[in-house]
């Protein structure tokens, strides 16, 4: 796994930024924008070919109000059901892409690869504008 | 049947993949692989879409290549359909829909059984076919997903003709006379991880409800339903159903969002149901989908309090996670075992486990097989990962397993247990692999509650032998299918679907035909006399 960079578009008062993306992910999202437009990310829970980051053009799954954005990778933002926080407050979420065509309906990373969610344990309480984001109505 | 496959002893062909397994037994027998002279199954270098009852061509030329997870590398070529390709098929599904509609009860029930009759007939080619491109066991193949895809269409062959609607008199000269109809074209989305098995229990209650239907495979596993329908595309009408191939982002969004379609039902990754879900919101029609799960399955002391046969058998329920590699969505990859035998059994669990034969699929004494794909072993990897550095311990496995040969290029993971606590992200997380995290309860009231603890309810398992026990938990796990005192059953006739953001909807049961149906309600008065309401 490449060293994640800190992702520009969070908070900087975090200690731990909770997104981080690998040079290979912010190119192929960079790519994305500009031959599809505006994407954003959506992390899911399971199944077949989930528990992984797809990606969509922006718009194209309707946000409701338990979709929790997460941070974002150079503006693109990152979605997670409210339902899974629990289960990811801990984990600071990296984006990457691996090699093979995305095997469900999301966009590819480029040729023949997909996104992936890598993932690094921090101390509980290290994501504290998250947090609060959750508690809010 | 047994000159057409390898047996062991004429293995020696350098185009077999070598067999790691020492073991030897009687009946063994190792197949030879898809295309390869000898084999039970040809492969055309070439597959087309299947519309109409043709095989033609997709609009845009574009075809992909498809993979067998055995060794990695390439087994034909099958369509990279576009939009364009699913408006041919639903042309071809629209014109069918009136006749098909419209056929008797008994013909098509007669279609149902003559597919089911074809699948027995081609049993072994078609299991060495659906082990080939998803690699699971061919013992698994063989004695269930293709039995069982036979037996689906049986079941709603029979299931349609004693379907019965209703009348209600409502008064002496009002009656509501109530019609199934079928709903016309449907579009059907297969999961990858019993690609003809899934496929079986979608389209046998679309058809038998006397709809057509537009099926998208999944990504990985496009071919196997190919050569099912060069097996029975002959037995149906042309145009009742149809097979397109293709990347889901692309096909699968123009099969579900399309206003032609009068029902979509889906199995697969939940971020996708969801999308499928507002397609469907948007159409104004209705959508099934069925989604993850995280299945706890429950081993109460008691199953310890003899060495017997259902020991046995509950030690088998618990390695029963690996079966077809973990990639199930109703895997039971949550093992909660009683404090006080917690040592015990998870000892002889874990002997079993680690005695799991993994290799070529293809050998009839192979256990466990590849991943489906580069993606999914990726992705079991990097789970078991966070597993790690949770700090989860280790029990057994946890790394890629080594092949040799030919397989050395194929996504092979070894067996692995997590111990670890619910909270953990790998408890909570479908991994979709051989990957069981195991946990310990005290007592009844907390093994329901680490059992409801998930965001999921497809599946779970119960093991005692205390059948009030086993009601009561049964009854108190949140999922929609509660095993008990067995596990990974899947007989036509038990309903089948999740609770929670498992999914919506039911599939496997004789209710599918409603699925699958609108109500016509004939409201008939047989009385001369007005209302009055505009009388004079």
């Amino acid at each position: 796994m490449n060293v994640p960079e800190r992702d520009r578009g969070a908070a900087p008062a975090a200690p731990v930024p909770r997104v981080a993306a690998t040079s290979r992910a912010r190119a192929a999202l960079a790519e994305l924008r500009r031959t599809v437009g505006p994407v954003a990310l959506f992390q899911s829970g399971g199944c077949c070919d989930g528990s992984l980051p797809l990606c969509f053009p922006d718009g194209e799954i309707e946000l409701g109000p338990n979709d929790l954005r997460l941070g974002s990778v150079d503006g693109t933002p990152v979605y997670l059901d409210r339902r899974l926080l629990a289960v990811w407050g801990s984990s600071q979420w990296i984006l990457d892409v691996a090699d093979g065509a995305p095997e469900g309906f999301s966009l590819a990373a480029g040729p023949e690869a997909h996104f992936v969610a890598r993932a690094r344990i921090v101390a509980a309480g290290a994501f504290p504008d998250l947090e609060r984001a959750a508690a809010a109505p | 049947m047994l000159d057409r496959v390898e047996t062991m002893a004429s293995a020696a062909r350098p185009t077999v993949t070598e067999v790691p397994s020492p073991n030897e037994s009687p009946g063994r027998k190792v197949y030879i692989p898809p295309g390869l002279p000898g084999s039970l199954v040809s492969v055309k270098p070439r597959y087309e879409n299947y519309l109409g009852g043709r095989w033609v061509a997709p609009a845009q030329g574009g075809y992909m290549v498809d993979l067998t997870p055995v060794t990695g590398r390439p087994i034909c070529e099958v369509p990279r359909s576009t939009a364009e390709d699913i408006e041919r098929a639903l042309d071809a599904a629209h014109a069918a829909k009136t006749a098909w509609g419209e056929t008797s009860l008994a013909a098509r029930a007669r279609v149902l059984n003559r597919i089911a009759d074809a699948i027995e007939q081609n049993l072994e080619m078609l299991a060495v076919t659906e082990t080939w491109e998803n690699g699971k066991p061919v013992r698994e193949t063989l004695g269930a997903d293709i039995p069982l895809s036979a037996d689906h269409f049986r079941y709603f062959a029979g299931a349609t003709r004693s379907l019965e609607g209703s009348s209600t008199e409502i008064d002496r000269e009002t009656v509501a006379y109530h019609f199934h109809e079928p709903l016309g074209v449907v579009g059907q989305i297969i999961p990858f991880n019993f690609p003809l098995l899934m496929a079986a229990w979608k389209i046998a209650p679309a058809l038998a409800a006397g709809n057509c239907t537009v099926v998208k495979p999944a990504s990985p596993t496009p071919w196997s339903i190919l050569k099912l329908l060069e097996v029975i595309g002959d037995l149906v009408p042309p145009g009742v159903l149809n097979v397109v191939t293709g990347p889901g982002g692309e096909i699968g969004k123009a099969l579900a969002s399309n206003p032609r379609i009068a029902k979509i039902a889906f199995t697969g990754e939940t971020v996708t149901g969801r999308l499928i879900m507002q397609y469907a919101a948007q159409n104004i029609i209705p959508s099934t989908v069925e989604l993850g799960g995280k299945s706890p399955n429950l081993f109460f002391e008691d199953v310890l309090a003899h060495d017997d046969e259902f020991l046995e058998k509950a030690v088998e329920g618990l390695v029963l996670y690996a079966f077809n590699k973990g990639e199930v969505c109703t895997c039971p990859s949550r093992a909660l075992v009683q404090e006080s035998i917690y040592e015990p059994f998870m000892a002889r669990c874990l002997a079993h486990i680690r005695h799991i034969r993994e290799g070529n699929p293809l050998d009839t004494t192979t256990q466990m097989g590849p991943q489906v794909s580069r993606q999914q072993l990726d992705k079991v990897s990097s789970y078991v990962e966070i597993g790690r550095q949770e700090g989860a311990q280790v029990l057994v496995g946890g790394r890629r397993a080594e092949m040799p040969g030919d397989l050395a290029g194929g996504y092979y993971y070894e067996p692995t247990v997590l111990k670890g606590d619910n909270k953990m992200r790998v408890f909570q997380e479908e991994i979709f692999g051989p990957v069981l995290a195991v946990t310990t309860f005290k007592d009844e009231a907390e093994a329901i509650e680490i059992a409801n603890d998930t965001l999921y309810g497809l599946g779970a398992g119960v093991w005692t032998r205390d059948g009030a026990r086993a009601y009561r938990v049964g009854r108190a796990i949140k999922a929609g299918r509660v095993w008990t005192n067995c596990y990974h059953l899947y007989p036509a006739g038990a309903a089948f679907g999740g609770y929670k953001i498992s999914g919506v909807g039911r599939e496997n049961h004789r209710m599918m035909l409603e699925h699958y149906s609108e109500v016509k309600n004939l409201l008939v008065s047989y009385s001369p006399k007005p209302l009055g309401l505009f009388s004079e």
